[in-house]
């Protein structure tokens, strides 16, 4: 640094410029930080799109026993089923065969840990994204379809990579997938409004 | 003299030069923008003896004054939804900021069907408005920002009576405005002696008001209610603007704190130079 | 392996592959610490740094709002109230933009301002300038495509007059202008084409002038304001003895300008983002509408002093002639100027009295077309621009023969 002229008299304090070059640039460093707040908050879902991601409602009374209708929430399709008695009775007898038969390791709120994996036996509420890649699972109620083999009890039938569902949305041995289908977070404001997007928060196991 | 000296005088020369130069530009436009005034001031000065000078009247709101933006928010609700769309507004925002229960939002603020994050769409068909009125009613979400608050003032406070028009009233501020007197029950229904337009001087000249019928509210209870409106609508035209002041002080307190410090090592380095 | 490497350290580890590959240490060297500024810079040297902070600026705030902002003229109003409502921030980018625009002219307004003082036009800095007037050409372009894009009524009446400006032109006129706009009047494929230019073509385009003007610049170095030139006087190392490193003298008092500019640029854009109608125009807080003219249109503040030349001729063929020639003057500055004296300073009298008419007259003319064009005012805006064009035109005639006495050796200093 011979060719800065040095200053007048004095010696340069190297310890007052190293603290003031510190403190100037951690306070950049600092403003730098807030101001990138802004940007990067920007990205989040806007209240529009929190608005349409609100929760949806759906009167189950209106269905069909047997009845599988599809919502949307949070861009993602819902399946809510109207099981029938006879349904119900399908989902025992081949624990055997399933992967997770006690959704021990699957995601859904705790309270629905059950058989039926749902708030009121009747009425199944999944999520219908196949934990193995993302595709939409067909429904194929029907009992021994004569593509899915004798033995098929009735349940979600995933075209893509050829994962099984039983009635309950457990997956069965032999499918890619290895989680049972996702059960949303909801509720009944009353006996027959399903309100998808309120209730018990969705855990990830027992 | 001394070269430095020199120097010195010759930049204060410059300086002083384009200054005097500067303001003698200023002087000359002042001088014509004054002459306008003064145009102006003549015609105003001759109704501001005896006259109503309702140019002058001022919002005078203030956008943090949450209770004033509540009271507005009903008035608003209440008297000017019905035809007035709010389409940039969520019901949900306007109860969040200005911290309006949900329940109360529900109850008394969102027409029966609607959800709290629908926007405040006035049920008004639109396609009649134009039947109706000769002109459909606009949306309001931005008329305080393109009209400002004290045209929006002086506009809800303008009806007269005015037998000529379809509606039976017409508007200081808006000459031939399709909008009835809609406030007509709180303020009362006044007739306005319209004087000779001056010469240059822009608006109709108000000898005075005359009142037919008196309304529910006093007058100064009619210019709250008024103010309460228009600071509602102040606030609706730029939501964010009591968030953006609050954070705008630290922002600037921190760069000058900034600064300061780059001052302070700018100093030190430059301690080589001189 | 002797000691040279070109007089720069020889490194090892991760500093020394990086510049085996690219070279790291010499653009350092050539660029921040040995490229060597003169000392006597002022107020007046803070404004380019700032115009750079200003382009950044634009350009980071202009990409966020891009992810928003939907083009389309039944969805462009709608989507700036959606960014200032319901995008988390997106009031803050939206004002930091539009106040920002405003903010970058007037820092290169006194940029520009600064070139005329001391000369920073002349010989060997034509070329510079140059560049430098292609950059302030880019980006009056971009500030007018940019204000058209909220389709706001201003938005669209402004660009309605503006583009029938260029119809003006004999034979090729009318043609043109249904070229520009693709339609017959302002319209959605106006709308589109504009954005498209706003957002990619003119930011890579004032990029690229940007770049060449600053290598223009490094070429020959900064002039400063006693306008002599400081290689000419060497130490016995090789490096002028008015010079000092621009590293780290400039980069630490840069900062400090750049503080200083913050701090306006937050008081604006938190506090008074519209400026009173100047930064962001009342009629455009109405959605586009041809059917209906706002009371006054005017351009934004930084095209008025050119909006009042264009107006203050009766004639508008020779009014938009008029207008395109008032930066002709600028254009060729350096050659119009006959003195071999670069500073304002060591300049005589009516050099000094020329330039400040020639301000002066450019402030008028920026408030003058601000107001309707009626009484009193047109009388002054048409002297304005007598004196406006009279700064260039006669500029060979008065600048001839002027006084080089008392030009000073070494710079003297002013901080």
């Amino acid at each position: 640094m011979s060719d800065i002229p040095a200053p007048a008299g004095a010696e340069v304090d190297q310890d007052r410029r190293g603290f003031l070059t510190f403190a100037t640039v951690a306070t950049g460093a600092v403003g730098a930080a807030f101001t990138a707040v802004p940007f990067i908050a920007s990205w989040s879902p806007s209240e529009r799109a929190r608005a349409a991601g609100a929760p949806v409602e759906l009167d189950v009374t209106k269905l069909e026993p047997g009845q599988m209708v599809v919502l949307t929430y949070r861009k993602k399709p819902m399946y809510v089923v109207r099981r029938t008695p006879e349904m119900l009775e399908h989902l025992a007898g081949h624990d055997g065969k399933l992967k997770d038969p006690e959704s021990k390791k699957s995601e859904q709120p705790d309270e629905t840990r059950n058989t039926a994996r749902s708030v009121k036996p009747e009425y199944l509420v999944l999520d219908g994204t196949c934990t193995h890649l993302g595709c939409l699972p067909k429904a194929r109620f029907e009992k021994a379809l004569p593509e899915l083999g004798a033995d098929w009890p009735g349940g979600f039938f995933c075209p893509c990579h050829g994962s099984r569902f039983d009635l309950a949305g457990r997956v069965f041995e032999g499918s890619p997938a290895s989680q049972n289908l996702r059960v949303p977070s909801y509720s009944y404001r009353d006996d027959k409004t399903l309100v998808i997007g309120v209730g018990p928060e969705v855990t990830g196991a027992a | 003299m001394t070269e430095p000296a020199m120097q010195i005088r010759s930049i204060r020369n410059t300086l002083a030069r384009a200054m005097l130069g500067l303001a003698a530009g200023l002087v000359l436009c002042g001088a014509a923008a004054g002459a306008e005034e003064a145009a102006h001031g003549e015609a105003a000065g001759e109704h501001g003896a005896h006259g109503v000078d309702w140019q002058s009247w001022t919002a005078g709101n203030e956008v943090t004054n949450t209770a004033s933006l509540q009271r507005g928010a009903a008035n608003f609700v209440n008297y000017c939804l019905g035809c007035h769309s709010l389409k940039y507004m969520r019901f949900s925002r306007m109860a969040s900021d200005l911290h309006i229960p949900e329940a109360q939002l529900v109850a008394n603020l969102i027409p029966t069907g609607a959800k709290p994050t629908d926007y405040m769409i006035s049920s008004f068909p639109h396609a009649d408005g134009e039947a109706w009125f000769g002109r459909a009613p606009p949306d309001l979400s931005l008329v305080a920002r393109y009209r400002g608050t004290d045209w929006v003032y002086q506009f809800l406070k303008g009806f007269y009576v005015d037998a000529s028009r379809p509606s039976g009233t017409n508007n200081l501020v808006l000459d031939g405005a399709a909008m009835p007197a809609v406030l007509s029950d709180l303020e009362g229904v006044k007739a306005a002696v319209i004087g000779a337009a001056a010469g240059g001087h822009s608006g109709k000249v108000v000898e005075k008001f005359e009142t037919v019928a008196p309304g529910r509210m006093k007058p100064e209870e009619f210019d709250a209610f008024v103010r309460d409106t228009v600071n509602f609508l102040d606030y609706a035209g730029d939501p964010a603007q009591a968030q953006r002041r609050s954070i705008g002080l630290w922002v600037v307190l921190f760069l000058l704190v900034f600064t300061a410090f780059a001052w302070l090592l700018k100093k030190e380095y430059w301690k080589d130079v001189h | 392996m002797g000691a040279s490497n070109d007089g720069l350290p020889v490194r090892t580890g991760f500093l020394g592959w990086l510049n085996k590959r690219m070279p790291v240490d010499a653009f350092m060297r050539d660029q921040l610490t040995g490229y060597y500024a003169p000392k006597n810079f002022n107020f007046w040297y803070y404004f380019g740094v700032l115009s750079l902070v200003a382009l950044v600026l634009q350009l980071v705030t202009g990409i966020f709002l891009t992810m928003h902002y939907k083009v389309g003229e039944a969805t462009a109003f709608d989507s700036v109230e959606y960014i200032m409502r319901e995008v988390p921030y997106g009031w803050l980018l939206r004002y930091m933009h539009s106040s920002g625009a405003s903010l970058f002219f007037i820092v290169v307004y006194l940029h520009m301002f600064r070139a005329l003082l001391y000369g920073s036009y002349k010989a060997p800095r034509e070329l510079l300038w140059l560049f430098g007037m292609a950059v302030y050409l880019a980006l009056m372009a971009e500030a007018f495509m940019g204000y058209v894009l909220p389709w706001g009524n201003m938005s669209f009446w402004g660009a309605q007059v503006i583009v029938n400006l260029f119809g003006t032109i004999p034979v090729i006129g009318p043609g043109l202008v249904d070229w520009i706009r693709g339609d017959y009047g302002i319209a959605d494929a106006t709308l589109n084409r504009f954005f498209s230019l706003h957002v990619v073509a003119v930011p890579l385009v004032l990029l690229l002038l940007v770049a060449l003007h600053l290598v223009a610049l490094r070429h020959n170095g900064s002039n400063n304001p006693d306008g002599i030139e400081i290689k000419e006087k060497k130490g016995a190392d090789g490096k002028p003895l008015d010079g000092i490193p621009f590293h780290p003298y400039y980069t630490v008092k840069d900062l400090v300008g750049v503080g200083f500019f913050l701090v306006a640029f937050a008081i604006v854009v938190f506090f008074v983002p519209t400026f009173g109608g100047l930064f962001l125009e009342k009629p455009n807080f109405e959605m586009a509408n041809p059917l209906s003219t706002p009371e006054h249109i005017a351009p934004v503040w930084y095209f008025t002093p050119f909006y009042a030349i264009l107006r203050a001729v009766p004639d508008q063929q020779i009014g938009a002639l008029l207008m395109a020639l008032s930066l002709i003057g600028f254009i060729v500055l350096p050659w119009l100027d006959r003195s071999p004296v670069k500073s304002t300073r060591y300049r005589p009298l009516r050099w000094k009295l020329a330039l400040t008419v020639f301000v002066v007259s450019f402030v008028a003319l920026g408030y003058l077309g601000l107001k309707p064009a009626e009484g009193l005012y047109v009388l002054l805006a048409r002297i304005f621009t007598v004196l406006y064009f009279a700064f260039f035109v006669l500029m060979p005639f008065y600048t001839r023969g002027e006084s080089t006495s008392r030009v000073p050796d070494r710079v003297t200093f002013h901080d």
